[in-house]
């Protein structure tokens, strides 16, 4: 008898594209078909994290005795045939299957984390451990001192992957190297970048990796409770999350006598309120206690001084996801991956103009061009690269003439942005970076805790400047003020957010201060600033149609038909409708 | 004890100690708003700001503790311009309108400000031409409808001094910090009016104009006031308290921080000094003329017109402390014979001092002979 296994995407991108329909249209065909019976095969239908390739989605993996074929923008109604065709028919639908390009995505790709994220069924623990799950808990517990645990981290190089790069394994010698008593271990899930997906897609398609890490993070460390603070706007990471855990004391990995040593730990489930700046450990904390959730100074660090006063090591989900991949390989394997200081390898949200938008995980080192073009496929639509935003609302642009730099923590620091928490955007001609940085500003904004004065005040002023700069009513010595501010800001303020809310704005203006100036001018390079545009029709390209003076919410369009159209700058309202009805390219703005 | 050198001056303080503690022994001012000297830490204000030798990033020096051999320098050109941005930035946010504020001559803001030479009409001292960090500024139209403290949101700075004292020495936890970015607010629970015990702590430790009290409103400014040192009569804790008199009229009561009761007052002693010139003050004894049916009619004489307050001498007579207090000790006496001593009662006072009620209960057993003596918190 052969076996069929159906892999759907359940990720967050999956589901956004449907993932739960075509699997519903597996059920339903395969019902009808009545595979298992009439063909002798034993067919499962799994839901499994993400397989990375978002824009792609729903992407489905068919095996049939072992024989892979992924199916690529599979939508319920193409079900049918996959089912006729290729799992009854066993002749493969070509034209939907995966295409080189697909391939080439995963090529340069290196995965220890993502591992096994689309490949188990994240509802079924036994699916982790068929894979080696639990492994390597067993394996610190039954024959590992704690100080044998901390050296393997600490060799292994592997350094916090939330943003800072703080080296794992020294925090946890710290931790395990204060005076015996209760301690904790925190995993921070509350992943608050615009656009970052990372521990999201690892919760979501593999949670029993991060409680093993945790897991073994408690054993290291002597703690006896963990915490998971986790966005409640993560539903489905949460549920999925609680049934991890309740499945791991089913089966004795958490609770007591853990693998008949005399220890026990246990994970509670910490729900944030949505709030970016709980993901600042010391606010975290703050949150997690009950308290209103804003930082305080350090020292003293959490690892002496945490939750509840007590020693505490916070490690982010996909720090903790990566655990139990180098204790069960070694830390020789893992730091032969990466750099001399940047080991292992980095999961980034790559979204923007790229061809392939997804998740990714790439050594550490690999160059931003390989992502960009030989992962990301390039740019959509055949336009220059202009900028890579990494990092996030604290990270900074890297100019499209920098695109061979290694991406690693010291090689990004030094052009003045970050690794982060591994949110990559993408930016082509089409964006402006003065816009751009007004946009993350906003965000930090709204987002300071309101603690401290530069944070508090001085985001907000940054932003009105920026703001009054994209109006076209920036004043001379503008971009001084807004260097000058946000070295001061970073300079003064309390906690990570307010040190890193100016990056943006310092490195736009570092790379790009002629497009800063030409807003003072009047002119907005990129054609985005509304207030800056004027849209006027190009006498050799209008066919006099109409299109545009009926698309035209404000009456700003004149002209008889077949004859020249006319834009009145002074009635338009700059709205583009305009723009993207014209047929002919005749509409321009600038 | 851990030995460090500020501005280059060797200093041995206890382990623990802050650099702004350790910084004020040796007489080094480092400005701060947020920092007050029997609350926590707080570290928003970021004025204190401090370099440390091999800290890439200043520290606040109110919030890091010192280590050995520590080498921290207060003031540098740097330290000052980032202390200046500060202000700046917080006066772009603030009224201004010292001209009118109750709190002018004795706000920490209006100081700094003075002492860093900002004005925000007056650009040239800004560092951001044209009106340096001028933007939108908070607006609360809205008042607090509470009878005793007058909450100016807009002159806030979001120091925190008012919720930590709230929480941490009055325990009530009244506010607390509100919303996000520029938008933080603090305020009552829901932005409710305050509904709180009115101890007006926070009002002693706001170092701006945004919490004062409503009836020292308009009654004069520090600079026109008399301050006199007295103990608040209201109860037998006896906190030292400080009138503050202008034209011979209590204005307001405030506390020290170095006496004993360490600058804390409550709602009675800090607002609840109106009685001193109520016309319905009693200032000397009377003995009672007049029949009691004609007193009898449940009506303060402060509310008669003034035709019949001038019969109140028909009712009273006001009479010498030694006139009275021979009145008592013969109606006493009188009673003791004719009923027994066990026909009077004492009551007692929490208002007095616990020599005070000890000699009272002596007086009732010794003196009168009865053990019928009791005491007001009882009841």
């Amino acid at each position: 008898m052969s076996s069929v296994k159906i892999m759907v995407c359940m990720g967050p991108g999956g589901i956004a594209s449907g993932g739960a329909e075509v699997i519903s249209a597996f059920e339903s065909e395969l019902r009808q078909a009545n595979v298992s019976a009439d063909i002798h095969k034993g067919c499962s239908l799994h839901k499994v994290g993400c397989f990375g390739l978002c824009s792609k989605d729903v992407l489905v993996d068919l095996i049939i005795d072992g024989a892979k074929t992924t199916y690529q923008s599979v939508k319920p109604e193409m079900v049918r045939r996959i089912v006729s065709e290729h799992i009854i028919g066993n002749l493969p639908v070509a034209e939907w299957t995966a295409d080189e390009n697909y391939h080439n995505f995963y090529k340069k790709q290196v995965k220890v984390v993502l591992s096994d994220c689309g490949r188990i069924d994240y509802e079924n623990i036994d699916s982790y451990i068929s894979e080696g799950g639990y492994k390597a808990a067993e394996k610190v517990f039954a024959g590992m001192t704690p100080e044998a645990v901390t050296a393997e981290i600490k060799n292994s190089g592997l350094r916090g992957r939330g943003g800072a790069g703080f080296p794992t394994g020294v925090k946890w010698e710290a931790c395990r190297k204060t005076a015996a008593g209760q301690k904790y271990i925190i995993c921070n899930a509350d992943e608050g970048d615009p656009g970052a997906f990372m521990d999201r897609a690892v919760i979501e398609g593999n949670p029993h990796a991060v409680i093993e890490g945790m897991l073994i993070g408690s054993y290291a460390i002597g703690a006896s409770r963990g915490y998971v603070y986790i966005r409640a706007e993560y539903p489905l990471a949460v549920e999925r999350l609680k049934y991890a855990i309740k499945d791991a004391h089913e089966r004795g990995f958490l609770g007591s006598n853990i693998f008949g040593s005399k220890l026990k730990f246990d994970i509670q489930l910490k729900l944030g309120a949505g709030a970016f700046v709980c993901g600042e450990e010391t606010a975290l904390i703050a949150s997690i206690e009950g308290q209103r959730g804003m930082p305080r100074p350090k020292p003293p660090y959490p690892v002496f001084q945490g939750l509840w006063g007590k020693p505490t090591v916070i490690n982010n989900v996909e720090t903790l996801a990566n655990i139990p991949y180098i204790i069960k390989k070694g830390s020789a394997w893992y730091s032969s991956y990466g750099t001399e200081k940047s080991k292992g390898t980095k999961v980034f949200a790559l979204t923007g103009k790229v061809k392939n938008t997804g998740l990714i995980e790439v050594p550490m080192g690999i160059t931003l061009r390989e992502i960009i073009y030989d992962i990301g496929g390039g740019i959509e639509g055949g336009k220059a690269l202009k900028a890579v935003q990494t990092g996030g609302p604290s990270g900074g642009c890297i100019p499209a003439n920098m695109v061979d730099i290694n991406v690693d923590y010291e090689s990004l620091a030094r052009v003045g942005s970050i690794v982060g928490s591994g949110g990559m955007i993408v930016l082509d001609e089409d964006n402006c970076m003065v816009n751009m940085a007004q946009y993350f500003l906003q965000f930090t904004q709204s987002e300071s805790c309101g603690k401290c004065v530069p944070c508090r005040i001085g985001t907000k002023r940054l932003l009105e400047i920026l703001s009054r700069i994209t109006k076209g009513k920036g004043r001379d010595g503008d971009i001084e003020l807004l260097e000058k501010l946000s070295r001061d800001i970073k300079s003064a303020s309390l906690c990570g957010l307010g040190q890193t809310a100016p990056n943006p704005v310092l490195s736009t203006i570092k790379y790009f201060r002629n497009e800063y100036e030409a807003h003072l001018k009047g002119k907005c390079p990129a054609a985005v600033c509304k207030e800056l545009l004027t849209y006027y029709i190009l006498e050799e390209f209008c066919k006099g149609c109409g299109a545009c003076l009926r698309a035209c919410p404000s009456k700003a369009i004149t002209g008889e038909k077949k004859k020249l159209h006319k834009i009145d700058p002074a009635v338009c309202v700059k709205c583009g409708a305009c723009f993207d009805v014209c047929k002919f390219k005749a509409v321009k703005k600038e | 004890m851990v030995k460090l050198n500020i501005d280059g001056r060797m200093i041995e303080v206890a382990e623990g100690t802050t650099i702004l503690n350790a910084s004020r022994m040796l007489n080094i001012e480092i400005p701060t708003l947020c920092n007050h000297p029997k609350l926590t830490p707080f570290g928003g204000c970021r004025l204190c700001l401090v370099e440390v030798k091999g800290v890439p990033r200043p520290l606040t020096s109110c919030t890091t503790p010192v280590s050995e051999g520590m080498e921290v320098t207060t003031s540098t050109p740097a330290l000052e311009d980032l202390r200046k941005t500060v202000l700046e930035l917080i006066l772009s946010d603030h009224p201004n309108d010292c001209m009118i504020c109750e709190k002018a001559g004795d706000c920490t803001l209006q100081e700094l400000a003075y002492f860093y030479g900002i004005s925000p009409y007056n650009p040239p001292l800004l560092k951001g031409d044209k009106g340096g960090f001028l933007g939108e500024r908070r607006i609360y139209e809205k008042r607090d409808g509470n009878p005793f403290i007058e909450r100016n949101m807009e002159k806030c700075i979001l120091c925190g001094r008012c919720v930590k004292v709230c929480d941490e020495i009055q325990g009530v936890g009244a506010i607390d910090f509100a919303y996000r970015g520029f938008k933080s607010k603090i305020c009552p629970p829901f932005e409710r009016d305050l509904d709180c015990e009115f101890c007006g702590q926070c009002v002693a430790v706001c170092p701006t104009g945004a919490l004062t009290g409503k009836m020292w409103q308009l009654r004069g400014r520090q600079k026109d006031i008399k301050e006199v040192d007295t103990t608040c009569a209201y109860c037998g804790t006896g906190c030292n308290i400080t009138l503050h008199v202008r034209k011979n009229e209590v204005v307001r009561v405030t506390a020290k921080e170095d006496k004993w009761n360490e600058g804390w007052l409550c709602v009675k002693g800090r607002f609840g000094y109106t009685f001193i010139n109520s016309p319905d003050r009693l200032k000397k004894p009377l003995i009672r003329i007049a029949p009691k049916h004609i007193a009898d009619f449940g009506f303060r004489i402060s509310d008669l017109n003034s035709e019949v307050r001038n019969q109140q001498s028909a009712i009273f007579k006001e009479v010498s402390w030694d006139e009275a207090l021979d009145y008592i000790s013969a109606k006493l006496k009188e009673i003791k014979e004719k009923h027994g001593p066990d026909s009077i009662a004492g009551l007692s006072s929490a208002r007095c001092t616990t020599e005070e009620n000890y000699l009272f209960q002596k007086f009732m057993r010794a003196a009168v002979g009865t053990n019928n003596v009791d005491h007001c918190a009882r009841l």
